[in-house]
């Protein structure tokens, strides 16, 4: 699946995070977390898993946490990657199931 | 034995935060909101927010219930779609004018269950009725499909357009809130109250609750977790009123180990609707933490 155009989803409250993805070689990912030191593994395995679920191989992936449990990652990583595949109301059932 | 659902807490589908701990207050029903708190540019967000803490997040014993966009909207298939995938108990229509909108949905909601092999009928539903149209056709809303499980009153847009406004008496509200009652009990399903938005004035909230709790509601929709045990409270049975139910069960089981058909305490006929009364005052009183399990009151 191709990254169409930058799409962002998400906001910087508190429990949430925000999830900025664009064109780019590869799989890049920038995280910015105040729990890095303790989740910063966990919340990239989030991330790359559901990328590779979806069948994503290049995409620059900005995502700044505050503190977001791993349901609000996935459901914030999705939500950003409809918006930037133009798929929002054709949900891809079989990575959601 | 029914289920209690005095307090149905709204929670905006676009809050993780509020999202995360909304089963820590004890609600009989949680009701996260994809339609008039989410803003339209946030509707795909808020929908994958809620499919995900659905399928993730421990809500203890609470119901669950999504109240979707509606069908006339682009968004409404699509909620209903992810909604039944993420297993949701009750979808919860919202603006309902007529039992078509009822069948219309569970339509759609038949068809996403079969689109994703779950048994037909496992999704119930509830519908909000938040005009005059609504109103008068609250007794067919309510018989319009067997997954309703309740029917609820919004009072913001039905007040609007009767050219009205919230008043502290409530009158204003009385012919829907009755007409909502009778069409759910006709129906033999819950009645839900409308939200009480000053969520500061306390003695208002009281007051309102104390009207529809005499009037005979289920319960009241909730917009803060500080409602809760307000509603819980005015809700909760009289210790002579629980007194009053453990007697009338033990004679009904006294009775029914004599073999006795007609059951009588202290002179009075034990019939039906009596029993039905003490078994709701039994749960009402376990709910509020009053008895323990066998129904003895704690503070004996």
């Amino acid at each position: 699946m191709e990254i169409k155009h930058t799409a962002l989803a998400g906001t910087l409250e508190s429990s949430d995070i925000q999830f900025t993805l664009s064109k780019g070689t590869g799989v890049e990912i920038n995280l910015d977390s105040q729990v890095e030191k303790q989740f910063g593994k966990q919340i990239k395995k989030v991330i790359t898993d559901l990328l590779s679920e979806y069948g994503i191989e290049n995409v620059n992936v900005r995502a700044v946490d505050k503190g977001a449990l791993d349901c609000t990652i996935k459901a914030r990583l999705i939500a950003a990657i409809q918006r930037a595949t133009d798929t929002q109301n054709q949900p891809n059932w079989e990575v959601l199931g | 034995m029914e289920r209690l659902r005095r307090t149905m807490m709204f929670v905006p589908g676009n809050n993780p935060a509020m999202i995360k701990d909304a089963g820590i207050y004890g609600a009989d029903s949680i009701m996260f909101d994809l339609e008039d708190s989410v803003s339209l540019t946030e509707k795909d967000t808020a929908r994958m927010l809620v499919f995900e803490a659905l399928q993730n997040v421990d809500y203890g014993n609470s119901e669950l219930v999504v109240r979707i966009n509606g069908l006339d909207t682009d968004m409404g298939r699509a909620d209903i779609f992810a909604m039944v995938k993420a297993g949701v108990e009750v979808i919860r229509l919202p603006k309902t004018e007529t039992p078509e909108d009822v069948i219309e949905t569970e339509k759609v909601i038949a068809e996403a269950e079969k689109f994703f092999g779950i048994e037909n009928g496992r999704t119930h539903m509830m519908a909000a009725i938040e005009s005059a149209e609504g109103v008068l056709n609250a007794p067919l809303i309510a018989k319009a499909s067997d997954r309703l499980i309740g029917i609820a009153l919004g009072a913001e847009d039905y007040v609007t357009m009767m050219k009205t406004h919230r008043y502290p008496d409530g009158a204003e509200l009385s012919f829907a809130r009755n007409m909502i009652l009778h069409g759910a009990r006709a129906a033999g399903i819950a009645a839900f109250d409308t939200v009480y938005s000053d969520v500061d004035n306390t003695e208002g909230f009281n007051h309102e609750v104390e009207i529809i709790h005499e009037l005979g509601f289920d319960g009241k929709s909730v917009i803060n977790p500080r409602q809760i045990p307000l509603v819980n409270a005015i809700y909760a049975p009289s210790e002579k009123e629980i007194r009053n139910a453990k007697d009338v069960l033990n004679a009904i089981e006294e009775a029914h180990k004599k073999g006795s058909g007609v059951i009588s305490l202290r002179g009075k006929m034990v019939d039906k609707p009596v029993v039905a009364r003490a078994q709701r005052t039994m749960a009402l009183a376990k709910a509020s933490h009053l008895v323990d399990e066998e129904g003895n009151l704690y503070a004996e």
